[in-house]
């Protein structure tokens, strides 16, 4: 895991709340390698949710440096960022985010309208993006008639679909019980270890942390300490989904 | 799926609120389609009539009747080639059916109006039968009159000199107009001023219009200046204008029908565009998050632009056009309800008016919510911000 998936130099990030300005993250420094599964953790306004919209390019950092893929993405636009993001990042959100008019298939078809595949081409990248995540039988039913572990399924195949190698994660899991929460962690390990995708997740779970390979402590926008490798967690495979 | 399959899917997340304002849009384009064309009638309705007309009545009023002996006079004037007089008679056909009825001189008429076209032989009937009577096609068609007839009609205006408001005619001749344009104004009921002015218990040697025709080359405005001019301080002073002008100014003793709709267009719009734009605002309201998963997603900030005005180019397309269809299908029922007689013709000048509106509504409507959508910040709309 020498190749670094993630490089961030000296990064700060100010928010101006009224008339007041919040510094969130303090001159930050961090390298996620890829292949790299990696769980965020530290008390409510730490900056952890901060830090995984700079690694997806959500947002930019007001100083410092992020490169992403060997790419540095503090330094586009905020159409290239777009653009970037389509093509680079999968997200999964707390609360599934999907498209309620849409069917799970549909939802899962949307990155790739950015992209010149065919329909038919697209509909193929669809129905193995919902197999990876054990919902094929489901690929016609809109997110209303899904329960929330389906609809967290649907949510990481949209992100899966256009084969991005990095996936950021936002509580995942925390809208979930216990038993639905394993399942959707141990697909994400699968994608991890099976398939090669580097996994950026924040959690407040130290259970759900557990799945990941190492977990980074952020307090007051700094970060602890680089966790150590958990026990469970061996080499990922680097087999990327054959998607494209 | 399709990114237009993606803008209808959303049109329809709430079924009933897209097509109540479906509905509204329909409604007012509908309106907007009856409206203009009955605007038409009245401001453009005389645009097939040339220039080679004046008409000279009482500077008062047309009701007002002028003696026949101006005739002489206007015929003296340079430039004047005939002159025909006509009087309205107000002809009731049956129980309380206005049939639009004018006294004139035949001779003088027909030559007059060469747009009037009918078989020699009637004109002459015309002429020598001082009881005749010819009736415009789409007249005789409605009440399916035939030439021969003896066809009573009663005037509301003028009794005969026995007392009785009963006259009796004999339909000598049916006239048609033309072109398509003068077929469609056959719709009036002529009889002989000979006779009229000899049997009616008021006026005589009088009539309200008198129909200039101007001759090859004549300067209609100097020609009306100079009649009205000749009559100026007598006591039959005139006003004289084109037939064009004076079927515009007899319509607006009605009103200002064009400022009416106009004022009517402008209410109807104005509300359409409250409800419209609130349920384009609202829909946008209701998913910021979803633009901003969009957006997170790889859409650009225009392309999200792009699907909010979409939705409403949609929503005021599907309905603009569907009003204005229907009122398209309305105008045709009417005027084959009454027999041409009220030609509510939505026709492509309205519908091009119409398809610039909807396009001009939906930028008004779907615009600022765009540019709403189009400046999320996807990390405040994400934390609901």
């Amino acid at each position: 895991m020498s190749e670094s998936m993630v490089e961030i130099r000296s990064v700060t990030k100010t928010y101006e709340r009224g008339k007041q300005k919040v510094e969130v993250l303090h001159g930050l420094s961090l390298e996620i390698p890829k292949g790299d599964f990696v769980a965020l953790m530290g008390p409510s306004g730490s900056g952890k949710t901060t830090l995984l919209n700079l690694i997806g390019g959500l947002d930019q950092p007001t100083s410092g440096e992020i490169s992403v893929g060997g790419k540095r993405i503090d330094e586009l636009s905020s159409g290239q960022l777009a653009n970037w993001r389509a093509h680079n990042v999968g997200f999964v959100f707390q609360f599934y985010n999907l498209m309620p008019v849409l069917t799970a298939e549909a939802n899962v078809e949307l990155p790739l309208l950015l992209t010149r595949l065919p329909a038919a081409q697209r509909k193929k990248n669809v129905a193995v993006a919902l197999q990876v995540v054990g919902l094929a039988d489901r690929a016609r039913h809109k997110p209303r008639e899904l329960s929330g572990g389906q609809e967290q399924r649907v949510a990481i195949a949209r992100a899966l679909v256009s084969d991005p190698q990095l996936l950021v994660c936002d509580e995942p899991t925390g809208d979930l019980d216990r038993k639905t929460a394993d399942e959707i962690l141990g697909l994400l390990q699968v994608l991890n270890r099976e398939h090669g995708k580097t996994i950026v997740m924040v959690t407040h779970d130290p259970k759900a942390a557990e799945f990941a390979r190492r977990t980074l402590h952020l307090e007051k926008g700094q970060l602890l300490e680089q966790g150590a490798l958990h026990a469970t967690q061996g080499q990922p495979a680097r087999d990327a989904l054959e998607l494209r | 799926m399709t990114k237009t399959g993606f803008v209808v899917a959303n049109l329809f997340r709430k079924k009933t609120r897209t097509i109540l304002t479906i509905l509204s849009v329909i409604m007012a384009f509908l309106l907007f389609g009856l409206l203009q064309s009955l605007n038409s009638i009245f401001s453009s309705g005389a645009d097939f009539i040339g220039a080679t007309r004046l008409i000279t009545q009482a500077r008062v009023s047309f009701t007002t009747a002028l003696p026949l002996s101006v005739v002489p006079k206007l015929e003296s004037v340079p430039g004047v080639a005939r002159v025909a007089y006509s009087q309205w008679f107000g002809g009731v056909w049956q129980e309380n059916t206005q049939v639009f009825t004018f006294a004139v001189d035949p001779t003088r008429y027909h030559d007059v109006y060469p747009e009037w076209v009918m078989p020699e032989e009637q004109w002459k009937a015309f002429a020598n039968t001082r009881t005749a009577m010819i009736a415009g096609k789409l007249v005789a068609d409605k009440y399916g009159w035939k030439v021969g007839q003896k066809i009573p009609l009663s005037s509301n205006i003028y009794p005969q000199k026995n007392g009785s408001k009963s006259w009796a005619f004999d339909l000598v001749g049916i006239y048609d107009g033309s072109d398509e344009s003068w077929k469609k104004q056959t719709n009036a009921v002529f009889i002989n001023h000979d006779y009229f002015d000899e049997a009616n218990q008021f006026g005589k040697g009088r009539a309200n219009f008198f129909i200039v025709k101007l001759g090859t080359g004549a300067d209609a405005a100097a020609v009306s200046k100079t009649i009205d001019a000749m009559f100026e301080n007598s006591p039959d002073e005139t006003k004289t204008q084109t037939e064009k002008d004076f079927n515009l100014s007899f319509v607006k003793q009605i009103g200002d029908i064009g400022l009416i709709v106009r004022w009517i267009l402008f209410a109807v719009f104005f509300t359409l565009l409250l409800v419209v734009g609130n349920t384009m605002a609202q829909s946008v309201r209701e998913r910021v998050p979803e633009l901003a998963v969009l957006k997170t997603l790889g859409f650009s900030d225009g392309s999200v632009l792009g699907f909010v005005l979409s939705e409403a180019i949609a929503l005021c397309l599907v309905g603009g056009v569907i009003g204005l269809a229907l009122a398209t299908l309305l105008g045709a029922m009417v005027e084959k309800g009454t027999g041409g007689q009220f030609q509510l013709n939505v026709n492509g000048l309205i519908w091009a008016i119409g398809i610039a509106a909807i396009l001009i509504m939906s930028m008004a409507v779907g615009l600022l919510p765009a540019l709403r959508a189009r400046r999320l910040k996807i990390v405040d709309a994400l934390a609901g911000r």
